[in-house]
């Protein structure tokens, strides 16, 4: 009797635990709901404001719907945490396939600025031809730092991982070597380090700012926002859309290194991107110039747009001049 | 009739002979030859294979994979005879386990080799991320490892008991490790019933892990864009593929065994015919699926899985495809059809051919597909274009085969190959039952 006593307390006494619990679960949730729409304020003052929107029109909202933005301020850019990224900005390129001559000075510039030193460049103009009867064309390609990277999905330690501002980089000192990253990069973007990279002249600039006053208060210290300084042996390699240049608003290496605009790189969500030379609305200049996206029926999302090569400002038979089929860094004598 | 004692006497295991102490010295000389090859790797880097940026897995990997299917056999025969209640399993069980234990573990270290950062490892578990099917394996691996070795432990209980009371006086030193590892085996009913128990219990998880794993390893590759890998019949292809190669192993290690340890009172023709059964309906299963991954896609292939299928078919790795197909299948269910076919030496041969095609198989699993790229291959050298092992990766594998084996030979010197208990309660089972039918 006593033993039945006893029992039935406990399955109250378990009971009451579990419904304890479930209340204060479903009480922090309301009370999350609840703080969400304090953000958006919902009382209209009446007051209207004009506005002029991106293509040029002016329009008239509420007052209270205008939120003060935090545009990207240098502050935004220098404070920011690596692995989310710089705060409301979305990277993107578009190559123009019309203007690629195959002059190779963004691989150049790409391979000096991150001290390439293996035997694969990271950004390489592919000679591309679909069919025996299509007109070939010159193809830079790049890491397209994708929306839905297929490299991050199966990193099993988080090495390279995906940031806000829509890049995809890599922590190589945290990197296992297992290259399941790259046997999943459909665009075979990815390089490893199979030895210890031959890269003195980086190590002795590093050197260097050290021991600059200048300098020391600048990052000088190992960071994805620089892949390649320094290289490490066992990891791997990549394109990384040089957010240290973006940093001091420069543009990537490759975009000011190539001769003939073809690359433009920008700001998604301000939908501009710039070569250097002109600065064009995103939007517009896809329309215009019907651009996509390589191998977009994969679903990666690509944040690189091409150009198709009408039109062609330049001859492909210009390109095979540089063209080498088994060699992208150039070795040292 | 044997007495009980006649049984302890011929399974008890025995010192190395000459033949067994050279086998050991090859070994270790492999092994040997294979770990200052690891160590150049582990100075040098990946550098000293063949490896590059398009082949970037190649003969590790194929070899990993080989392991991993070849630990199944601790899956196929135990769990599967066991649930099918064949009774004939009763002598081939434990070399099957000391197979699968040897496998699994040599699996878990070859992986390890092929990682640009074995230094950095323990990032795994540190950093570990659920979605990477990296991840899953890092998880399964180990399981595997420890349910494949409690198979092996509890039915070994009461072996070891005897075997202690065996080496009482001839070597103390011995008797007294096996009494430690016996666990106190006296063989009362309460310990009989709680062993009962626990055997039914990894015997039954033993089946779904190791249906896991083998699922698992073939996800590794069907999770990537790659054609040849991106294939949604990998997983059951990589089971039936298991099983083949784990029954292979066995017979090659069951015929050895037999001849070594004179266990022709044991493992008889009767074992080997059922074994090529066995076999015959593995390798069909796998023709099944390996008709499903190459036959039927060449019907309505895109341009690039062409290119794929053709090297396979008639290109630079049709040699090897075909040997796989051929002399790793087809030949095989022929010849396992007839009862000629499925005597001892036969089923050597045959097993020896499977399992040297089972190890090309996941070599060309691995190797071809990299090689074709979605991208064309350019602005690397011309090396790169192919891939073929380097001495230091034939080293290292070949270690890892030999330090396998070396495990397997270890075990089999200090552990009773066949059951001995279990061969006498079998034995005084079927004379009580005889005794009841006159």
């Amino acid at each position: 009797m006593e033993n039945k006593n006893k029992n039935s307390r406990r399955k109250f006494l378990d009971k009451g635990l579990k419904l304890g619990l479930v209340t204060a679960i479903g009480g922090i949730g309301l009370s999350k709901l609840s703080c969400k729409p304090e953000t958006e304020s919902d009382t209209d003052t009446g007051e209207k404001m004009e506005l002029m929107t991106t293509d040029g029109t002016i329009i008239q909202v509420d007052a209270s719907e205008v939120m003060d933005v935090d545009h990207h301020t240098k502050e935004d850019h220098d404070n920011h945490d690596v692995r989310e990224g710089i705060p409301n900005r979305k990277f993107v390129m578009v190559v123009d396939l019309a203007k690629c001559k195959n002059a190779l000075a963004c691989q150049s510039a790409c391979n000096k600025h991150h001290y390439v030193t293996g035997d694969n460049a990271w950004i390489k103009v592919y000679k591309m031809q679909e069919a025996q009867d299509t007109a070939p064309y010159w193809m830079p390609v790049t890491c397209q730092h994708c929306d839905q990277p297929a490299c991050v999905t199966v990193c099993p330690v988080d090495a390279t991982f995906k940031r806000k501002d829509g890049l995809v980089l890599i922590d190589n000192t945290r990197c296992i070597g297992c290259r399941f990253c790259m046997a999943a990069c459909p665009y075979s973007i990815r390089v490893f380090n199979w030895s210890e990279p031959d890269q003195g002249e980086i190590t002795l600039n590093m050197d260097m700012d050290m021991n600059d006053p200048a300098h020391a208060a600048h990052e000088v210290h190992a960071s994805p926002e620089h892949a390649g300084v320094p290289s490490v042996k066992g990891t791997v390699d990549k394109c990384d859309f040089c957010p240290h240049a973006i940093q001091n608003n420069e543009l990537p290496h490759c975009v000011s290194a190539c001769p003939n605009g073809v690359f433009y790189f920008g700001d998604k969500y301000e939908d501009t991107v710039t070569n250097g030379e002109e600065t064009l609305r995103l939007s517009k200049l896809l329309e215009d110039k019907a651009g996509y996206r390589f191998m977009d029926e994969l679903g990666t999302k690509p944040s690189v747009y091409y150009l198709p090569p009408t039109d062609r400002l330049v001859d492909f038979e210009d390109g095979l001049e540089n063209y080498n089929e088994f060699q992208s860094v150039e070795k040292p004598e | 009739m044997k007495t009980k004692e006649q049984h302890i006497q011929s399974l008890i295991p025995k010192k190395f002979n000459k033949i067994e102490i050279i086998w050991m010295s090859f070994l270790l000389l492999i092994i040997f030859a294979g770990f200052l090859a690891y160590v150049d790797q582990l100075i040098n880097g990946l550098e000293v294979t063949n490896l590059n940026d398009y082949s970037l897995w190649g003969i590790y990997i194929s070899n990993f994979v080989f392991f991993v299917a070849t630990s199944f056999v601790g899956s196929a025969t135990v769990a599967i005879l066991r649930l099918t209640k064949n009774e004939w399993r009763t002598p081939l069980v434990r070399i099957a386990e000391i197979i699968s234990l040897a496998a699994i573990a040599m699996a878990g270290i070859t992986i390890v080799i092929d990682l640009g950062r074995p230094d950095r490892m323990l990032n795994t578990f540190i950093y570990a991320r659920f979605q990477s099917p990296i991840t899953w394996d890092v998880i399964i691996i180990p399981t595997y490892l420890v349910v494949s070795f409690l198979l092996l432990y509890f039915p070994l209980l009461p072996d070891l008991a005897i075997m202690k009371k065996y080496y009482e006086k001839s070597s103390p030193k011995l008797s007294k490790w096996y009494g430690k590892l016996s666990l106190n085996w006296t063989g009362n009913e309460a310990q009989k019933a709680l062993l009962q128990k626990s055997v039914t219990i990894v015997a039954i998880l033993i089946l779904p892990l190791g249906l896991i794993l083998q699922t698992i390893d073939a996800w590794l590759f069907s999770t990537t864009y790659r054609i040849g890998w991106k294939s949604t019949n990998f997983g059951p292809y990589f089971i039936s593929g298991a099983f083949v190669a784990g029954i292979g192993a066995l017979v090659v290690s069951i015929y050895f065994v037999r001849k070594m340890k004179n266990l022709e009172d044991y493992i008889t023709d009767f074992h080997f015919d059922k074994l090529g059964k066995l076999m015959a309906l593995a390798c069909m299963i796998y023709l099944y699926f390996n008709v499903n991954e190459y036959l039927i896609p060449a019907y309505a292939s895109t341009l690039n899985e062409e290119t794929h299928l053709n090297t396979l078919f008639t290109g630079h790795y049709s040699t090897i495809f075909w040997f796989v197909t051929i002399g790793g299948l087809i030949i095989p269910i022929f010849l396992l059809m007839f009862k000629k076919g499925r005597k001892p030496l036969p089923m050597l041969l045959i097993g020896l051919l499977v399992v040297v095609a089972s190890w090309w198989k996941r070599y060309i699993i691995v190797t071809p597909t990299l090689l074709h790229p979605y991208l064309p291959i350019q602005g690397v050298p011309e090396s790169w274009r192919e891939y073929f092992p380097s001495l230091h990766e034939w080293l290292i594998t070949a270690s890892n085969l030999a330090t396998a084996l070396l495990i397997f030979t270890l075990l089999i010197r200090y552990l009773p190959v066949v059951p001995i208990q279990r061969t006498i309660d079998e034995e005084a089972l079927l004379t009580t039952d005889k005794k009841i039918e006159s």
